[in-house]
């Protein structure tokens, strides 16, 4: 049953010079992301979290230590890993079929205007495919990036607090289209946030990291069948343990 | 029946806001009838004399010479100068090696009023068209470079940073983030760079050439103190120029730039 390895990372070093001196804030870091796993890292504020992502989705290289993808090094970012972060890139300047269809490139995709089309129904933007960034609300422009990841079929999602800008009601819905679509197509995701509930509710498996600069301090199983109600006794055990964890 | 009276009411209220902007005209118009008329003036002309001169030159064709001479100066020297603004301040902002090396020399000639090279382009060029249409190259180009490197350098990094997370081409890069991003900075510039460019040809005009709005008003002065025409030409001048941005705003409408002015 044990997958096959997705993600590892050995000894993940990585600071930067400030007017002050050099300021370390990823500090020797390993951890193994399974394929098809769905693993949550949170964090108090500013404690490197950003960074640490930067440094798997490849747009940062660490000063020390290294990032396997599928067993080969990571180079920079690729379609393979798609990042949706917090403030959103859907690009305002295309419709939503275009901003789907951005990723398409090259031949091998068949119809892409359809398979646009295809995922932008899946997230629940049917009727929405002419519709330019600025008449969407906030909860639409998520699915929109949502979709536009799943569009080019990346393995794995890298996902950055993807739910704190939104109201705390859409936060909710989102936390279920997400599962929902995870259900369909099994991604390897690592997602980042500083919302315990959040990743008591979707992950498999919880990682607390340490105050910068950023160490795995702690990792929690998530053994509760979907759909989860956090307000059940062990999820409810489970977040104070993490909250503790974060010394709340 | 909703519907209907949703656009009444729109154009209503349209009219409504048109209304103190044709009252302060209105009044500026009566302000200047009443003084000339007051002060009895040989030379000065009334607002109705200078409606009768416009209107004498509208008939012999002459005004629409002038109005053609002038937007075609204006026409020639803006359009060289965004093929050559745009790219170069493309170019500017993406390459850092570019901005360093040209743009100090660019912000130095920035600075120089158009009005200033008139003489050089009367050595180099002559008292042909080409002396304003390379006066309005001028003032207008560097506007429209400032606006679209500025443009560049302000792209949101995040939507960089999604297009190389997708791994488009360089050529994909530059066609559907590059451009589209830079796009309302570049429709700011020009707006600006036809403002000058109109306020530039009426200048140029003024000095030599046979035709045009700026040769038009000098020599009503010249040919018999013909002071009604002054400034009917000032007038269609100033209307022109309106025209001329409300063409350039039009622009912002497009729904590929919305999303810079609705957030």
């Amino acid at each position: 049953m044990s997958a096959k390895t997705k993600i590892e990372i050995t000894g993940v070093r990585k600071g930067f010079d400030t007017d002050r001196g050099p300021l370390p804030v990823v500090d020797g870091l390993s951890l193994s992301v399974a394929d098809g796993e769905f693993v949550a890292i949170v964090g108090p504020s500013g404690c490197g979290k950003s960074t640490l992502m930067n440094i798997i989705s490849g747009f940062e290289r660490p000063d020390e230590g290294r990032v396997l993808i599928d067993g080969a090094p990571l180079r920079g970012p690729s379609p393979k890993g798609i990042v949706i972060s917090q403030h959103g890139s859907v690009f305002p300047w295309l419709t939503v079929r275009e901003n789907l269809m951005f990723g398409l490139n090259g031949n091998g995709h068949g119809d892409k205007a359809a398979l646009a089309d295809h995922y932008a129904a899946v997230v629940g933007l049917k009727g929405f495919e002419r519709s330019y960034p600025h008449e969407l609300s906030g909860g639409m422009l998520k699915r929109v990036e949502i979709a536009r990841a799943l569009v080019v079929k990346p393995e794995i999602l890298y996902m950055d607090e993807p739910f704190s800008a939104l109201d705390a009601l859409m936060n909710l819905r989102m936390r279920n289209e997400l599962l929902r679509i995870l259900a369909e197509e099994r991604h390897t995701v690592l997602l980042i946030t500083h919302d315990v509930e959040e990743a008591v509710y979707m992950a498999d498996r919880i990682m607390v990291l340490s105050p910068r600069p950023a160490t795995i301090q702690a990792t929690f199983h998530v053994d509760l069948p979907h759909p989860r109600r956090l307000g059940s006794p062990q999820a409810q055990q489970l977040r104070e343990d993490i909250l503790k964890e974060l010394g709340l | 029946m909703s519907a209907t009276r949703g656009i009444g009411n729109r154009l209503g209220r349209r009219l409504v806001l048109a209304l103190p902007p044709l009252a302060v005209i209105a009044a500026v118009v009566a302000l200047w009838w009443w003084l000339v008329v007051r002060t009895d003036s040989a030379i000065f002309p009334t607002p109705w004399q200078v409606v009768t001169g416009a209107l004498e030159l509208a008939q012999d064709g002459t005004l629409w010479e002038h109005i053609g001479a002038s937007l075609f100066r204006v026409g020639t020297g803006f359009l060289l100068a965004m093929v050559v603004a745009i790219p170069l301040g493309l170019w500017m902002g993406w390459v850092s090696g570019a901005y360093i090396t040209l743009n100090p020399i660019f912000q130095m000639l920035r600075p120089i009023s158009p009005i200033a090279w008139i003489p050089l382009a009367i050595l180099w060029f002559g008292v042909g068209n080409v002396s304003p249409i390379f006066l309005i190259f001028i003032s207008s180009v560097f506007p429209m470079i400032v606006q679209t490197t500025a443009g560049v350098h302000t792209i949101e990094r995040r939507y960089l940073r999604a297009a190389a997370n997708f791994g488009v081409s360089r050529a994909v890069l530059f066609r559907r983030v590059v451009i589209p991003a830079v796009l309302p900075q570049i429709i700011v510039g020009m707006r600006i760079g036809l403002g000058v460019a109109w306020l530039v040809v009426v200048a140029a005009e003024m000095i030599a050439l046979r035709s045009g709005l700026g040769y038009m008003i000098m020599d009503s002065r010249n040919a018999g103190n013909r002071y009604d025409l002054v400034i009917a030409g000032m007038i269609i001048i100033g209307l022109i120029g309106l025209l001329l941005d409300g063409a350039t705003r039009l622009l912002e409408r497009l729904k590929t730039v919305r999303w810079r002015y609705v957030r």
